[in-house]
């Protein structure tokens, strides 16, 4: 070669490096094909969902997304100031407000919210019953001197339009109203919104158009025909007030114009005594509690540490992160109790299936082969029968309690607690996960050749030191498979402790399945499970650094 | 044959029996004596009985039947670390977990061995095998040859009056065999330890060993060094098994003495040695070795029996040739030749006349 320094050539005088790669790359292609059928039932079924799961424990928008209006306006307040916000912000929470009870979003925010501060729940509740009363006055007045505003039909005219000339933007109003709607929601095919309506009165006419979208859409009624929302008359009030109300309503030619000419003065004094914050005050006392709105302004943003902090006992305050007074802890002791009962039910295994795994590995095939059987027996049986099998031997007037009594070991008034505890979630689980033991100790004993207990013995070792020095060591890859498989197992385990476990033997599983099914907190489950998951890599890794993965044998 | 009266007998098995299922005598009715310092070896095909043997020896098998002593005292009883056995495992059984140092430290540490005193044993075993600079390596690094030199080193190391050694060489190529077989020669006795070894390679124990015991179907078939094993078959088992051997059938017609007459089943009469015939008219199998026969008229004696044969095929070997002949109906007679100047090179198809010495020629056992 002319170049010794250069990459060495093909035939060809390519690169052989290159050469390579293109040769490899077809059979890399036709393996991808095999595993790809499962790949994709893998990705789609499997890490997806699992994904979209645990990404709800930081996804928190159900505050920004059914109150964005207030949230927005809630942003310059200042919780340690501890006086209720503005005028400003009650008037975006009215139609907020408005618009969640009439889309029957503002319970589930209630609730979500509920979880933080206690009392929010029943608080949205009253207080969506109450919006349809708020400014009555106003509407009464504007009833009484405008008569067109009792149709329907003069509505949708002022502010919908079938004129492409006349047509304006009403993608803030729809996206507002998607917003909280949770749901697209779109204005009838071939109506627009107004613009000469929304020019004299622009608050009204995006109420008015969210309310005609919705109303479409949702309802499934024609906008026309149905009276407007409260929330509509109190913004068309609220325009009048206005500095150049007058002007434009004199520019005005559209439909209604000669009808609406008294509204301004009609609704002036009814007006000025309308206060929101007043409103809500009224209604309910608690919209002055700075705490309340700390509350809503902690969780306006899409994203939280919130179930995070919940999951580690910890809770997101206005104030900030906090730890929950005592007797609301829960979290932290269930993962130590998780920990340290996986702990014991590993150690109980490796102390049950290793003699076992032993007398397997040495007696001769055909026995062997008969407790390999009896050892995989119970998966022949259901899982929630095992457990429940338990269940009758273990409590307090069951088999083992009695045996006990009858051999003297007990009294009759002393029956061991074995069930609803931490010792009965043990002892069940340890039963059921052993064959999860045993398999990985007798397949790597099967593979250490009975010699090098022999060698030892000829050496002058006695039993237990030719076992403790010479057999046990190259049987630890065994019990470290077994140990990896038995834990990981029993950390998520849930139905044995459910059934089991009492309260005092219960795992986070069991804690995350609550709220996955009945409190419907995911967001907690989801940040319980991720916890659960860093946990299990965490403690994995560790292994892997101690003893390392490659010690790790599943068969000889 | 030793009894157990004689009082140089190191290692003694006296009527052992051993059985393993209670219907079939896997070891019949063995009996051996070896003084100190001997080199035997147990030699037979697989299931023979020999490995069965070194197991209860060493105290891994318990004998069914019988006493097996140990410098005078009985050891069926003794389990097998107190007996102060050193082995060496055809699997060398090298601990995988510990480095080559560490292997030869266990036996010394549980003998309570303090630390200086282990490594000068260690540095000395190892020298011993030549694998001095092995002490830090773990037994997968090295090779086969490698690591039986260690698992030597380790049954040596706490250096005890009786080695058992179980075809310790059976995994390792030919030439490192021959390497290795010379080394435990040359250690065993410059220790002056007393060893056992058990093989099928009849080579290797006919090399290697002071005696050879011969094991067929749990019975000792001949115990012998092994120019006797090999000239002196005391049976057509040893015979065929020890070295290559041509066999002839046939029945006894005459006993004088040191030679008698058999008629073969072609009806040709040759001279023989009797070694385990006694009668006229008993059946026999007549063994000879085939660098015994000649097929040169003028160095046979003028009396010699000889018979017709054809030869079938002749095999350049370079240092001998090796000639397969037809005789008395036998197309397996196997002849071989030193490649001498004057050794005449025979072509297949000729018709030629053999012979050989009457003691040479075996009468054995049907």
């Amino acid at each position: 070669m002319t170049d010794a320094t250069g990459p060495i050539k093909a035939a060809d005088g390519r690169p052989l490096k290159a050469s390579l790669n293109r040769a490899l790359r077809r059979e890399k292609m036709r393996a991808l094909m095999l595993i790809a059928p499962l790949l994709i039932f893998v990705l789609v079924t499997f890490i997806a969902p699992i994904g979209d799961m645990l990404f709800r424990s930081v996804q928190d928008d159900i505050t920004s997304r059914t109150l964005p209006q207030t949230v927005v306006a809630l942003d310059g307040w200042d919780y340690d100031s501890g006086s209720p916000p503005d005028e400003a912000v009650y008037e975006a929470l009215y139609y907020d407000m408005f618009f969640a009870a009439e889309a029957k979003k503002h319970t589930a925010l209630g609730s979500r919210l509920n979880y933080e501060t206690t009392g929010i729940s029943s608080l949205f509740r009253q207080t969506g019953r109450a919006l349809d009363d708020m400014g009555e006055d106003v509407i009464e007045a504007m009833e009484d001197n405008v008569e067109a505003l009792d149709d329907s039909a003069f509505w949708a005219a002022l502010f919908l339009t079938e004129d492409p000339v006349d047509a304006g933007n009403a993608n803030a109003a729809l996206s507002w109203a998607t917003s909280v709607a949770d749901e697209p929601v779109r204005l009838p095919e071939g109506l627009q919104m107004s613009v000469a309506g929304a020019t004299v009165f622009p608050k009204a006419a995006a109420q008015y158009v969210a309310f005609a979208a919705f109303t479409h859409t949702v309802d499934e009624d024609v906008p026309a025909e149905e009276d407007p929302w409260e929330s509509v008359w109190i913004a068309m009030a609220q325009d009048t007030s206005d500095a150049g109300f007058a002007d434009r309503l004199a520019n005005y030619t559209g439909p209604g114009a000669a009808e609406l000419a008294p509204l301004q003065e009609a609704v002036a004094a009814p007006l000025a005594e309308l206060s929101f914050q007043a409103a809500f005050l009224d209604q309910d006392e608690d919209w002055a509690d700075a705490e309340i709105w700390g509350t809503i302004q902690a969780f306006s943003s899409p994203y939280t540490a919130g179930y995070f902090l919940t999951a580690v006992d910890r809770e997101l305050t206005p104030a900030g992160a906090q730890v929950v007074e005592d007797d609301v802890k829960i979290y932290l002791k269930l993962f130590w109790r998780t920990l340290w009962m996986s702990l014991a039910i590993t150690f109980s295994c490796i102390l049950l299936g290793y003699p076992v795994a032993w007398l397997m590995a040495n007696l001769p095939d055909r026995s062997a082969n008969l407790i390999m059987i009896l050892v995989l027996l119970p998966f022949w049986t259901s899982l929630l029968v095992r457990t429940s099998a338990w269940k009758v031997l273990l409590q307090q007037q069951g088999v083992i309690n009695d045996l006990l009594v009858w051999i003297g070991l007990v009294a009759d008034d002393g029956r061991l607690a074995l069930i609803n505890n931490a010792t009965g979630t043990v002892i069940a689980m340890t039963h059921i996960l052993l064959p999860f033991m045993i398999l990985p100790l007798y397949s790597v004993m099967k593979g250490i050749p009975p010699s090098y207990l022999r060698a030892a013995k000829s050496l002058g070792a006695t039993n237990w030191t030719a076992f403790w020095r010479v057999y046990f060591p190259q049987s630890v890859p065994g019990i470290g498979a077994g140990s990896i498989l038995v834990f990981i197992l029993s950390i998520g385990y849930y139905i044995t402790p459910e059934i089991v476990g009492g309260t005092k033997g219960v795992f986070i599983s069991n804690r995350i399945a609550y709220h996955i099914s009945s409190s419907l907190n995911w967001g907690l489950a989801a940040a319980l499970g991720t916890i659960l998951l860093v946990v299990v890599l965490a403690l994995y890794w560790a292994y892997d650094r101690i003893v390392g993965i490659d010690n790790v044998k599943l068969g000889g | 044959m030793a009894t157990s009266a004689d009082a140089a007998a190191f290692v003694e098995f006296e009527r052992v029996q051993k059985s393993y299922d209670g219907e079939t005598l896997v070891v019949k009715d063995l009996n051996l004596s070896m003084p100190k310092g001997e080199f035997l070896t147990m030699l037979g095909p697989s299931g023979s009985g020999k490995t069965t043997c070194l197991m209860m020896l060493a105290g891994f098998e318990t004998a069914t039947h019988g006493d097996i002593r140990l410098d005078g005292q009985p050891i069926n009883n003794i389990p097998p670390h107190k007996r102060g056995i050193g082995m060496v495992f055809q699997n060398y059984a090298l601990f995988p977990h510990m480095t080559v140092a560490e292997n030869l430290s266990f036996p010394l540490e549980v003998r309570k061995m303090g630390k200086s005193e282990r490594e000068e044993k260690i540095t000395r075993a190892l020298d011993m095998v030549q694998m001095g600079a092995f002490g830090g390596r773990r037994p997968s690094q090295l090779s086969g040859g490698q690591q039986q030199r260690i698992a030597l080193a380790r049954a040596l190391v706490f250096e005890p009056e009786l080695v058992l050694m179980d075809e310790p060489l059976g995994a390792l190529d030919k030439q490192l065999r021959e390497t290795l077989q010379f080394e435990i020669t040359r250690l065993a006795h410059d220790l002056g330890i007393t060893v056992v070894y058990v093989t099928h390679d009849q080579t290797e124990a006919l090399t290697m060993s002071d005696r050879v015991a011969v094991f067929e179907a749990g019975r000792i078939q001949q115990l012998a060094p092994p120019d006797e094993l090999y000239e002196k078959p005391e049976n057509s088992f040893v015979a065929q098994f020890i070295g290559e051997n041509n066999t002839l059938e046939g029945v006894v017609q005459d006993i004088r003495g040191d030679v008698c007459t058999v008629k073969l089943d072609s009806g040709d009469i040759i001279d023989a040695k009797p070694v385990n015939v006694h009668t006229v008219g008993e059946r026999t199998k007549v063994s000879i070795r085939p660098e015994r026969v000649e097929y040169n008229r003028e160095r046979l004696s003028a009396d010699a029996h000889t018979l017709k044969a054809e030869v079938l095929e002749f095999i350049y070997m370079g240092d001998i040739f090796r000639t397969r002949l037809r005789v008395a109906g036998n197309d397996d007679f196997v002849v071989k030749t030193r490649n001498a100047p004057d050794q005449r090179r025979l072509q297949p198809g000729e018709q030629i006349e053999i012979g050989w010495l009457a003691e040479d020629c075996r009468a054995l056992d049907a």
